[in-house]
């Protein structure tokens, strides 16, 4: 339903994506993955025909998105990440517009608002101006006026971003429930958001795909490695060595020099190093100061993921 | 054209929901007014709507910015115009759309002014030619005006600046007439042929000149044009 072949985007002569290809499968659900900056919303912006790419193609539903724009917009229901509004207009009344934008007849709009209305649970707010709701009711009306002509295609840029998390959690079933008839492409930071919604990831990191596969594999692949953090006064040489010498470590790093220093200690999966590591300071009569189990950030899944696939 | 409908029918209703309609509507008129009420004040006063339309122009050079301000930057700096250009719709749909809008809250104000053209025909009896010729003529100066609005609002997702811009181009294309008779030779000339007011004073004397209507014309698509792609640039920078 959505091919990506080999796009590529500067922006003068920042390159914002390289390279990037992969497909979206009828009723599909996936998620574009990566940290802010790393080129998502271009990516979709090049998808919805808000801007050309600087080389390479895109089909959505079968039509280039360049050639054949129009035909290819007309598949789609796109919600930007910032959610832009009419703030002027009532919430039926913006509904109607986007859906006459759409090419949609008068009785359709009406069923349709109907429908989206009751769907997005916005019955209370339909006559009310854009500009007065909250933003977690404005995010309603975007997804209301994405999935109102019933596209082909849904390009979600974000959508759960800065709302609150019982709202987060509707729209994340609101999506879910669409899977099957329709195809969506959402884009997140959030890394359990995807194993929840998605039924297939892609990674993007600086502009480039750096792995695509489901959920459930990533998540496998990515926690393979353990990481705690801790604090430790003695002779860092000693230190070091001793901690290499625990079973399950993989990696040690060491943050600061002296005889007070800091140890980033990475190990397999499964291994809780912590007792362990306790029992070798106290036997080498070292300092304890800080000892810190901690959860892999984005950010460096993302680095973990470069570097795997540069040694692959 | 069902689009540009669309777009035209959504900004004029939105001219209504802030306060800009009625501002514009309400200190044209005033002023309007007030020439009028000069025009026929005078011993041996003319039975004619000279006296409130030739001004007419020199409001419009602030006012019609004023109206266009909004349509472009205000989607610019909301991202508005990232939906409406994901949409299926043309760009040039959207930019003769929200132009047409303008376009129908200056017709709709200035047709006010009949009501003086009423009092004209009660207490007077005034030659009908020069009277079309003048709407009809500030009309063109006023949808001129307006799609100069229309290019600066789509330089800038700021309203003020927007206007400034519209001010200052208008004013611009007001002198150069004056500009034209301190030059001589082709300068002149072409000074001249560029100014948006001296081809409106042939109008206001009851004369419609196929060369001025094509003026305002041209200017009038010429603009639309350059407003149309320099949105669609926005897709390629």
């Amino acid at each position: 339903m959505i091919e990506v072949e080999n796009l590529t985007k500067y922006y003068g002569d920042f390159l914002a994506i390289e390279n990037i290809s992969f497909k979206v499968n009828k009723g599909e659900v996936v998620g574009l993955l990566g940290p802010n900056g790393s080129g998502k919303t271009t990516t979709m912006r090049i998808l919805t025909g808000f801007m050309p790419p600087s080389s390479g193609t895109a089909r959505v539903a079968g039509h280039d998105i360049v050639d054949q724009g129009l035909e290819a917009r007309r598949m789609i229901g796109y919600m930007p990440e910032s959610v832009p509004l009419y703030t002027d207009m009532t919430v039926s009344d913006y509904l109607a517009f986007m859906g006459a934008l759409r090419g949609m007849d008068k009785k359709r709009i009406a069923r349709r608002i109907d429908a989206v209305i009751d769907l997005c649970r916005l019955g209370d707010y339909r006559h009310d101006f854009i500009g007065k709701l909250s933003k977690g009711y404005r995010q309603r009306v975007g997804i209301a006026q994405c999935v109102l002509h019933e596209p082909a295609v849904l390009i979600l840029d974000e959508p759960t971003i800065g709302i609150d998390p019982i709202q987060v959690v509707e729209t994340r079933q609101l999506i879910k429930n669409l899977r099957g008839e329709q195809t969506v492409l959402v884009s997140t930071h959030i890394l359990p958001e995807v194993s929840m919604i998605c039924q297939r990831v892609v990674i993007i990191h600086e502009g480039q795909v750096v792995a695509e596969d489901t959920p459930e594999n990533l998540s496998e692949r990515l926690q393979g490695n353990e990481r705690l953090e801790i604090e430790i006064r003695g002779p860092a040489a000693d230190v070091m060595s001793a901690i290499r010498g625990l079973k399950g470590v993989t990696d040690v790093r060491r943050d600061g020099g002296g005889d007070r220093a800091q140890y980033t200690i990475y190990s397999r999966r499964g291994a809780d190093l912590r007792e362990q590591l306790a029992a070798l300071v106290v036997s080498r009569g070292w300092g304890l100061l800080k000892l810190n189990p901690m959860s892999m950030t984005l950010e460096e899944i993302f680095l973990r993921l470069t570097s795997e696939e540069e040694k692959a | 054209m069902r689009n540009t409908l669309t777009i035209a029918w959504k900004e004029t209703k939105t001219y209504f929901s802030s306060p800009t309609a009625y501002v514009v509507g309400a200190v044209f008129l005033a002023l309007e007014g007030y020439f009028f009420v000069q025009a026929v004040s005078v011993p041996f006063a003319e039975a004619s709507v000279r006296g409130f339309i030739s001004p007419a122009t020199f409001i419009l050079v602030l006012l019609a910015p004023v109206l266009t301000m909004r349509l472009l930057a205000e989607e610019q700096k909301m991202g508005t115009l990232e939906l409406l250009l994901t949409s299926p719709v043309k760009d040039w749909e959207v930019i003769l759309g929200k132009y047409l809008a303008s376009l129908v809250i200056f017709v709709g104000t200035l047709s006010f002014t009949l009501y003086y053209v009423l009092l004209l025909f009660w207490f007077g009896d005034p030659d009908i030619g020069p009277m079309l010729s003048g709407y009809l003529g500030l009309i063109l100066y006023g949808g001129a005006a307006l799609a100069v609005g229309l290019l600066a609002s789509s330089l800038t997702p700021n309203q003020i600046v927007s206007a400034v811009l519209g001010f200052g181009v208008l004013l611009l294309l007001t002198v150069t007439d004056q500009a034209a008779q301190v030059v001589s030779g082709l300068g002149a000339v072409i000074l001249e042929k560029v100014s948006i007011t001296a081809h409106f004073t042939d109008f206001a004397r009851g004369i419609v000149d196929t060369g001025n209507v094509v003026y305002y014309v041209t200017v009038v698509f010429l603009l639309l044009f350059l407003t149309t792609r320099y949105v669609e640039s926005r897709r390629w920078r």
